[in-house]
């Protein structure tokens, strides 16, 4: 039951990471970050079942701090949007030494 | 009370120069009369080394009911560091007892002179600031408990002998003989610290009771040899033996009563005062003894040679310094450590009073000149002749000291030069010191050669000081028809010190008279220094004695030879001679001192200038100034270089570097 959903856990979290890699869409970079943090937080499920309730408490805790960053993060893409008129992120590069 | 009153000696001057040292600050100033005439110097400079001698004077009748026993004092913890406890801690015994009085006894005598011979000088508050810090140090030289406590006060006189020299800086010739005399004791110093360092890591002592207890043991091996080797070499640089006595001459570049009480009277003399503390170092290193003995006695006939035509009047004291200092040393390196010390003592008497008369001298001939608006060299022997009728005090004192100094009875240097030549005869024959070998060469030989060298330099000694007595106070009169009416004898303040110096020139010999003597307190001073060197010297000479007959002899001797040393200084100084400035400039081997001086400044000065000039200061200096500043902005920028193309701006980039970065971590943790 573990060994499942750790092998779940790495599949979400790798699939999160290449997303990350390779994309170039704001939107999606940003979906892929939640798809990495879930990943994460059915890792800490499973273990909570090994050990003790500590790694549900800290589920919570990334579903809280998750939610906010939503927030934080869909904000900046709406603002990034009505500047630019794009989300793609590679037209992004003013900020080079 | 011994414990109260030792800090209190060390005390007294370290203040009296506190306070001088403020008013030299007070009135210093480039313009403007400067502390000349000061009453604060007056009184504080010589008082506390009187108020100092008072205290001795104290402790040594305290010492004298109390027994001979070392008293240890300690004033506070130094160095506590694993293994090693070292204290602030000072030994009263019968060897540092003599010293202390020694030095403020002769001390406040020369401290009394310098009121009147310095009183016109606009840094007089700094020279006494400097002469009391000198004896304060010379006072921990001597009292010291350990190594380390004597060598604080062993390079507090080098800093005070220093600034003594170079005391009237503004003249480039003055500073730079103090700059000599500071570098030359630096390579003594050196190997002083190697000896302790060795000391430490043989015996893990390094205070005198506990080091010497342990060093017996260790006789005959080479880390004593070697110890007693470094030690000496420390000796050689404070006090001016060959090859390091080319600082001494330099070193008359100070004011003449400085040259009296340091470079004559006192911290010239701390070296043959170590060799006597650590006698049972040198004791158990048979070797190293004739070692010392033997550069003892080619210094004392080099210096002798040299002095024969010196025409500055304190440059024949300097190297007759030198000479005497090489005496001493023959007597510690034989064993004699009491006569040795008995030499130190009566040299001390004679040579203060022969630099404070030769002071005197310079004094009148300096305000002839002055008088006259002439400008003649008032140390030149040439420029002086025929002073006896001027100073007669001066010149009776000085007559005393010469006698002294040559070697004639009944006056000091007699007795003690007579005890240093007949321990040596009484060395060189049964005893661990003949039977040991140097270089191949055996005990017995050296001995016997030390003592023909001894014999030829009691010779050369009474005709080089005959000869600075005929021409600075007999014969006509070079200074110059009108000067000649200015020159007079010094003030009383002057002329005081110089005849009570007289009388202990004359008396001194009382001190340790020979046993062989019908009738006097004989051997006064080898009793009071049994307890200190008694066994050391038992190690190396045995209780071999000399025959009466044998000791009359070497008596006999030693008169003969100085009534002859006097007799051809007398005879071929009598033709009157021209003046320093009609006379030619004197080439002579001997009168530029072997050329030792120049070969010195070629060889070994030329070269470390240029290595400090061109190649340290040219290349390296040079060199590691540019490449910081060069090589410091290539850095900047190659680090730029590189940070710029990792800051291309492209969010991707950023998150595969994250990526690689966190799986690196994730291999090093995986495969750590």
């Amino acid at each position: 039951m573990i060994t499942e959903s750790l092998v779940v856990s790495a599949i979400l979290f790798v699939i999160g990471v290449l997303g990350v890699l390779t994309r170039r869409n704001a939107l999606i970079l940003f979906m892929c970050a939640e798809l990495m943090l879930n990943a994460v937080n059915l890792s800490f499920v499973a273990f909570a079942r090994l050990h003790n309730v500590t790694g549900e408490v800290f589920v919570v805790m990334v579903m809280t701090i998750a939610a906010a960053e939503a927030a934080v993060g869909l904000a900046i893409i709406i603002a990034l949007f009505r500047h630019l008129g794009s989300v793609d992120l590679s037209s992004l590069r003013s900020l080079r030494g | 009370m011994i414990a109260t009153l030792l800090p209190l000696l060390l005390l007294l001057p370290l203040g009296g120069a506190l306070v001088n040292a403020i008013v030299a600050v007070r009135t210093s100033g480039p313009e403007g009369p400067g502390s000349r005439h000061h009453p604060v110097p007056t009184w504080v400079g010589p008082g506390v080394i009187l108020a100092a001698f008072g205290v001795a004077l104290a402790l040594f009748g305290r010492m004298r009911i109390g027994g001979a026993a070392p008293v240890v004092v300690s004033l506070g913890s130094w160095m506590p560091v694993a293994g090693l406890s070292l204290d602030w801690s000072l030994q009263l015994d019968a060897l540092s007892m003599l010293m202390v009085l020694v030095i403020t006894g002769v001390g406040s005598l020369i401290h009394v002179y310098s009121v009147g011979y310095m009183r016109e000088d606009p840094g007089y508050a700094r020279y006494f600031a400097y002469l009391n810090l000198f004896v304060a140090f010379m006072l921990l030289l001597v009292l010291g408990a350990s190594y380390p406590v004597l060598f604080v006060g062993w390079e507090g006189v080098g800093l005070a002998s220093y600034l003594l020299i170079g005391f009237w800086y503004r003249d480039l010739a003055n500073a730079e003989a103090g700059r000599t005399a500071f570098i030359v004791n630096r390579i003594g110093d050196a190997a002083f610290l190697v000896a302790m360092f060795l000391l430490w890591t043989s015996t893990r002592h390094l205070d005198f009771l506990g080091a010497h207890a342990a060093v017996p043991a260790m006789a005959g091996t080479g880390t004593v040899f070697l110890i007693a080797c470094c030690l000496f070499i420390g000796c050689a640089g404070k006090s001016a033996q060959l090859p390091l006595y080319l600082w001494l001459p330099d070193a008359m570049a100070g004011p003449t009563p400085v040259s009296a009480l340091i470079h004559a009277a006192t911290m010239v003399t701390a070296g043959v005062y170590l060799v006597a503390r650590a006698a049972p170092v040198f004791a158990a290193a048979p070797e190293a003894s004739l070692l010392v003995a033997s550069v003892g006695a080619l210094t004392a006939l080099f210096a002798a040679t040299v002095a024969l035509r010196q025409w500055d009047i304190k440059k024949v004291l300097a190297y007759s310094t030198v000479s005497q200092l090489g005496y001493m040393f023959i007597a510690v390196g034989s064993g004699a450590y009491v006569a040795g010390v008995f030499h130190l003592v009566t040299h001390a008497f004679f040579k203060a009073l022969l630099f404070l008369g030769a002071g005197s001298v310079i004094h009148a001939v300096h305000h002839a000149y002055h008088h006259t608006h002439r400008d003649g060299d008032p140390q030149d022997l040439r420029n002086m002749g025929g002073l006896a009728g001027r100073m007669p005090m001066t010149a009776v004192a000085m007559g005393v000291a010469t006698l002294a100094i040559a070697g004639l009875p009944p006056f000091a240097g007699f007795f003690s030069k007579d005890a240093i030549l007949a321990a040596v005869v009484t060395a060189g024959s049964g005893s661990s010191l003949a039977d040991a070998t140097l270089l191949g060469i055996p005990g017995g030989t050296i001995l016997r050669a030390v003592y023909g060298v001894g014999m030829l330099t009691a010779l050369l000694t009474a005709v080089y000081m005959t000869r600075l007595m005929m021409l600075a106070f007999f014969g006509t009169n070079r200074t110059g028809t009108e000067e000649m009416a200015a020159l007079h004898e010094a003030p009383w303040v002057m002329t005081a010190p110089v005849l009570v110096l007289g009388l202990l020139a004359l008396g001194g010999g009382w001190l340790n008279l020979p046993a062989l003597l019908p009738w006097g307190p004989t051997g006064a001073l080898d009793r009071w220094l049994a307890p200190v060197v008694g066994e050391s010297a038992r190690r190396l000479v045995g209780d071999a004695h000399l025959t009466h007959a044998m000791e009359w002899q070497l008596l006999g001797g030693a008169v003969a030879v100085a009534v002859i040393g006097v007799a051809i200084g007398i005879w071929s100084n009598r033709r009157p001679m021209a003046d320093a400035s009609s006379s030619t400039p004197d080439t002579s081997l001997l009168a530029r001192a072997y050329g030792i001086d120049g070969l010195v400044r070629r060889t070994i000065v030329g070269p470390v200038g240029f290595m400090a000039d061109r190649i340290m200061g040219g290349v390296v200096d040079h060199g590691i100034r540019t490449g910081f500043v060069s090589g410091g902005t290539l850095l900047v920028r190659l680090a730029t270089a590189l940070g710029v193309r990792l800051q291309n701006g492209d969010v991707g980039t950023y998150a595969a570097l994250l990526t690689a970065g966190a799986l690196a971590l994730l291999l090093a943790m995986v495969a750590g």
